[in-house]
């Protein structure tokens, strides 16, 4: 917890999240080491509770903006109620609270007040669940949910932005010829994508994606692992995980959870290979969790 | 060794008991099965033999196609339309306040009803299904009729449009109930994907949890129509009993039911084409009962989403 707390405090003193270096398995090229990476969202002594139950412990933390973050830890450490505090899904059940902060930056909203709305807050933060869920509707209508919400009705318009989606979520070659056929006729993985076109097509500034493999066979898995890793240019990715190698290989960044703490919060390079906490090391070498 | 070889006698004499209890079991099992299939069989064997009759006497053509239906008079017309037309209408008009109105409480207490709330109102719902018909007949005789004739002048006391109506309260409870179990069976996960696209409850409900549960809505419709296709006691109250062939709800007609709770209850001779006739009716009301049921088993398997 404490040298977890320090990077992120040194960090914030910085204005933002660190400066790149050799990241794992990424070729660093010159100017991306020369690009200041921003913070997308702070979060701050998060508390959340499930009734009486206090799921997350005081947590802070900075998510780098247009970099992938990977959440992991042990199944119940909260990694997934974590995530779920970005875009507020827990209002929808009874009987949840939190306390403290996830400032969205640059606006400085937070997300986690009552006084902003949790419809607004899904408006700009986008999710990817574990399994699969396309809607009961044509591959079309699926991506072209969001943006019907959002009042988008234009056929042109409408019909650009599904495409330039499902180009982004690399499946447009697959479904180009069927896109009025029902999204639950897909493969797996293929729903997988098509959920992640959908949550593109209404370009969020954060995607959420809460083990979004876990569902799928290895070859699903790969893909959908290239394609978070071509979407940090667009958006910031936050991923929970139950797989370290999966973590190890999409992530700049990786926070590692255990009981609802933050144990520790550093470069994805630095966690993996030389963590400051002995439970991180245990966890990541396969000793427990 | 001594000791296993009786042990073992035992074991063979227990499983031989066990394999003919288990048998007898299954026989009583399969007789209870057989009454039930039995029983439809003979109510279609009947049906067809004692039509057969019917029909020696009456041309098919002249059974669809003549416009008057008084087997009962002098000079005896034997066409079944206005009887079809009347349960036509009364059913059309019972559909049009059940579907949206069992619709409407089954969103309501499938998405956005506190799950006390749910558990209160599901039961009594389901109790309106328990009022005996003939109290909804009156009701429609008594109350519904001089309320409409309040709004409608020269309605007449016995019309299709309150035996419809009534009808339509009636099936409210077999409409919603279905349609509420068909939309919590979609699941979770599909819900949290449309709210996390930003989604109200509403438009979750709308666009997401209605075209997930279609055959569920589809089966829930198809049982409100063979149950007011079928309804008789309403009808035979409240609708008049005058074979009419129009498809104005304002106006008063016989229901295929109806006709025939009519002539079971008068004196006509056994085996007279007036008496026969109650047979062919009934086939009749057998085959759009069961058309609508095949629909509706289409329409299920058509849209039955794989989770």
């Amino acid at each position: 917890m404490m040298d977890s707390t320090n990077t992120v405090r040194s960090a914030a003193e910085g204005g933002s999240a660190t400066d790149s270096r050799g990241r794992l398995g990424i070729a660093m090229d010159d100017t991306r080491k020369a690009r200041r990476i921003d913070v997308k969202a702070a979060v701050e002594n998060l508390n959340f509770f499930y009734g009486q139950n206090q799921a997350l412990k005081n947590l802070s933390m900075l998510i780098a903006d247009k970099q992938v973050t990977a959440l992991i830890g042990p199944s119940g450490c909260g990694k997934s109620t974590f995530l779920r505090c970005f875009n507020r899904m827990h209002d929808l059940q009874p009987d949840t609270r939190y306390e403290g902060s996830i400032m969205l930056h640059p606006e400085n909203i937070n997300l986690i007040s009552r006084q902003v709305d949790p419809i607004e807050v899904r408006m700009r933060i986008g999710m990817v669940f574990q399994k699969p869920n396309p809607f009961p509707k044509s591959v079309f209508e699926n991506v072209a949910y969001g943006l019907r919400l959002r009042g988008v009705n234009n056929r042109v318009l409408l019909a650009e932005e599904v495409e330039k989606a499902l180009r982004n979520a690399a499946i447009w070659d697959e479904v180009k010829d069927r896109l009025q056929d029902s999204a639950l006729a897909l493969s797996g993985g293929q729903m997988q994508r098509l959920c992640i076109a959908r949550a593109l097509a209404t370009r969020p500034e954060i995607l959420l994606f809460d083990e979004p493999t876990s569902a799928l066979d290895p070859i699903a898995t790969a893909r959908i692992e290239e394609l978070i890793s071509t979407l940090r240019d667009q958006v910031t990715v936050l991923i929970v995980t139950h797989n370290m190698q999966q973590a190890a290989r999409v992530s700049d960044y990786t926070a590692f959870m255990y009981l609802g703490e933050l144990i520790e919060f550093d470069e994805a390079a630095k966690i993996f290979t030389n963590p400051s906490k002995k439970a991180t090391e245990d966890y990541i070498t396969g000793r427990y969790g | 060794m001594n000791t296993t070889a009786p042990a073992a006698a035992g074991f063979v004499t227990q499983t031989r008991y066990r394999k003919v209890r288990d048998r007898i079991v299954e026989l009583v099992l399969l007789a209870a099965g057989l009454v039930a299939m039995l029983t439809t069989v003979a109510i279609v064997a009947i049906l067809l033999y004692e039509s057969s009759a019917f029909f020696e006497h009456v041309t098919l053509r002249e059974f669809f196609t003549d416009t008057l239906w008084t087997p009962l008079f002098a000079d005896a017309h034997y066409g079944i339309m206005p009887l079809v037309a009347g349960t036509l209408t009364t059913t059309m008009v019972a559909l049009l306040v059940a579907v949206p109105l069992g619709t409407t409480i089954a969103i309501y207490l499938s998405e956005f009803a506190p799950n006390r709330v749910r558990e209160t109102v599901k039961p009594i719902l389901e109790l309106l299904g328990a009022v005996p018909t003939v109290v909804y007949g009156y009701f429609a005789l008594q109350f519904v009729t001089p309320l409409l004739q309040m709004i409608i002048p020269d309605l007449p006391g016995f019309n299709m449009l309150s035996a419809g109506l009534v009808i339509g309260l009636m099936i409210v409870p077999y409409v919603s109930s279905v349609s509420e179990d068909a939309m919590r069976a979609v699941p979770r996960y599909m819900r949290e994907g449309s709210f996390a696209m930003g989604a109200t409850r509403l438009q979750t409900a709308l666009r997401v949890v209605v075209p997930g549960a279609f055959s569920g809505l589809a089966a829930a419709f198809i049982l409100g129509i063979s149950r007011a296709v079928g309804e008789t006691m309403v009808v035979a109250i409240a609708a008049g009993m005058q074979p009419n062939l129009t498809f104005d709800p304002r106006e008063p007609a016989a229901t295929i039911t109806a006709f025939i709770v009519q002539v079971s209850l008068g004196d006509l001779p056994h085996g007279s084409i007036g008496y026969q006739s109650i047979f062919a009716a009934g086939l009749v009301l057998m085959t759009i009962t069961l058309i609508f049921n095949v629909i509706g088993f289409f329409l299920t398997r058509r849209f039955r989403e794989a989770y």
